[in-house]
């Protein structure tokens, strides 16, 4: 039923990776990032690949979990890599008509290819690692200079933090209405979209107001715990970095050095 | 210092309905003291206004007529508002829809993140509250993974966690099994004997407001009785009139009273109708 779902990928541990510090995690992610994409050969990807490898090995991901996070991308990936294949010019291998394919597209596709499942597999390492409560944690801290500019973050991460306590809530409550609706008749298997669509809405509708109410204790419970918006708040939980953070970004610095030197200094084969 | 603690003076409220109608008076010209470690208990069938009168002693509703006082603070006064909160923490009747973090500890220290206190404070305190009501080993559970007594005690581990001096709960049992019901009442009774905090309880079980200090009846935005629990219960007309029930063995003996047996008009609990019963036998022979 409903109950089986999971919040966000969270895939709990206790590696080193899962105890980093998770703004650190963010902040080394899109480091990640940012290596692929400034190897623009194929001996830079490989350091890229081999790091992801490396990671996914020290917090104990199976790699299959790999998969499982590109299975929806797919498509995405598929696309890129064909589109890149034979759109660009060079030495044609082969044609037919207006289509053919060079080697430097072939190139291209195979590192663009690698470079989006590094990319997807990279971000997910990230998500399995993370509880989504201590990204929001990690969100709200990393983007609080933001404030001076009227971004409110503390306003932003306060909502996801009460969806996130809602989701479980507002699920057990959809399986009692679509219990209690089944009980009057409702029949919610049958039928092609349109009809299963019609009867979501008895399920929707009462949904709805049971959530507007349940916001609007909420408030009111919030308010009586002296709530009054992020100014002067003070949080429990004090973030702290350790050695194994420091290691962290040293090691993915040196990456990014050493894909910047092999692109100055291993011949492309473009 | 003064001994009245909450202290509601001729207060005055009304809902508007919607435009054009007379406004729906909940609460009117009504006054009730409550005094310094007390544990209150506020009867009413629904739509007498006891909710309404909670929601006034901790500034969440004003009163638009008279004046509410929280340990010599006037509701009204904007300034008092965080200082009155902190004085006199809340409980509601959904357990689910007054937890706001997603790890128990979390939202046990919400109210204490609000109020900006010290990191470790918090800590001392969240650790303190959780363990007055025995939920400490659940510290790092999900809220979802508890049952409604559990969630009931995080709640008011949420409030005891702001040192209140008064707890107000609105129903608090509402809502839970007969075993959350006594967990929840054990932990209410608990803080109140052993910390000497202020206890408001709204409740519509009988059995729960006989073991108060002091029971009040409200009907329609007016206080109807006002004693101690003996004394409001051997009003058993006056109470069903007003739609109310009496305890059980309080209308046991009610019955067989009025079948012409001769018992005591004060019995509140089973125990107590035994004794009586036991010794009515023993003079009957």
């Amino acid at each position: 039923m409903l109950k089986d779902i999971t919040i966000g990928q969270y895939f709990p541990g206790d590696s080193v990776v899962h105890r980093m510090d998770s703004r650190i995690k963010i902040i080394l992610t899109v480091a990640y990032i940012v290596m692929l994409f400034l190897s623009s050969n194929p001996a830079g990807l490989v350091v890229g690949f081999l790091f992801l490898w490396l990671s996914y090995g020290v917090s104990r991901i199976p790699y299959k979990m790999i998969l499982k996070s590109l299975k929806p991308v797919a498509p995405i990936i598929l696309f890129t890599g064909v589109l890149n294949m034979f759109f660009m010019d060079g030495d044609t291998l082969w044609q037919w008509g207006f289509l053919k394919i060079t080697r430097e597209g072939v190139l291209m596709a195979v590192l663009m290819t690698v470079r989006i499942i590094c990319l997807i597999a990279g971000t997910s390492l990230m998500t399995y690692t993370t509880s989504p409560i201590a990204l929001t944690d990690a969100i709200e801290r990393l983007l609080s200079p933001l404030k001076r500019f009227r971004l409110p973050v503390h306003e932003l991460a306060m909502m996801m933090t009460i969806a996130l306590r809602f989701i479980p809530t507002l699920i057990e409550e959809t399986d009692k209405i679509m219990a209690a609706q089944k009980a009057r008749g409702a029949d919610l298997e049958t039928g092609g979209i349109v009809q299963r669509a019609k009867a979501l809405v008895p399920i929707l509708i009462p949904l709805f107001v049971s959530a507007f109410r349940r916001a609007d204790e909420l408030a009111l419970a919030m308010e009586c715990r002296c709530y009054h918006g992020g100014e002067g708040r003070t949080r429990m939980k004090q973030l702290r970095l350790r050695y194994y953070d420091f290691a962290a970004c040293a090691f993915v610095a040196l990456c990014i050095v050493g894909v910047l030197l092999v692109n100055r200094f291993v011949p492309a084969f473009l | 210092m003064e001994n009245r603690f909450l202290r509601a003076e001729n207060i005055h409220f009304s809902y508007h309905t919607g435009e054009g109608d007379t406004p729906a008076v909940v609460l009117e010209n009504l006054s009730v003291a409550i005094r310094r470690g007390e544990f209150t208990a506020v009867l009413g069938h629904n739509g007498s206004g006891k909710s309404t009168l909670a929601k006034h002693f901790n500034a969440i509703l004003l009163p638009q007529g008279g004046t509410v006082y929280v340990d010599g603070m006037d509701t009204r006064e904007e300034e008092n508002l965080l200082n009155i909160r902190q004085t006199v923490g809340m409980v509601f009747q959904n357990p689910d829809n007054q937890i706001v973090a997603t790890i128990v500890e979390e939202d046990v220290a919400f109210a204490l993140e609000n109020m900006g206190v010290d990191p470790p404070e918090i800590r001392r305190r969240v650790d303190e509250a959780l363990k007055e009501v025995g939920m400490y080993e659940y510290r790092l559970h999900a809220p979802h993974q508890l049952s409604g007594g559990q969630k009931q005690r995080i709640a008011i581990a949420g409030v005891i966690a702001m040192r209140p001096k008064c707890i107000v709960l609105d129903e608090p049992t509402a809502m839970l099994d007969p075993r959350g019901r006594r967990e929840v009442l054990r932990t209410i009774r608990k803080l109140n004997q052993e910390h000497g905090i202020t206890v408001v309880l709204i409740t519509h079980y009988m059995d729960e407001a006989a073991k108060a200090d002091r029971v009040v009846v409200m009907n329609d935005g007016r206080v109807l009785l006002d004693d101690t629990p003996r004394e409001v219960f051997s009003h058993v007309e006056t109470l069903k009139q007003v739609g109310l029930d009496v305890p059980q063995a309080t209308e046991l003996s009610y019955l067989l009273r009025q079948s012409g047996i001769n018992l005591p008009v004060d019995l509140l609990d089973d125990e107590e109708f035994a004794a009586a019963w036991q010794a009515l036998m023993e003079v009957h022979g």
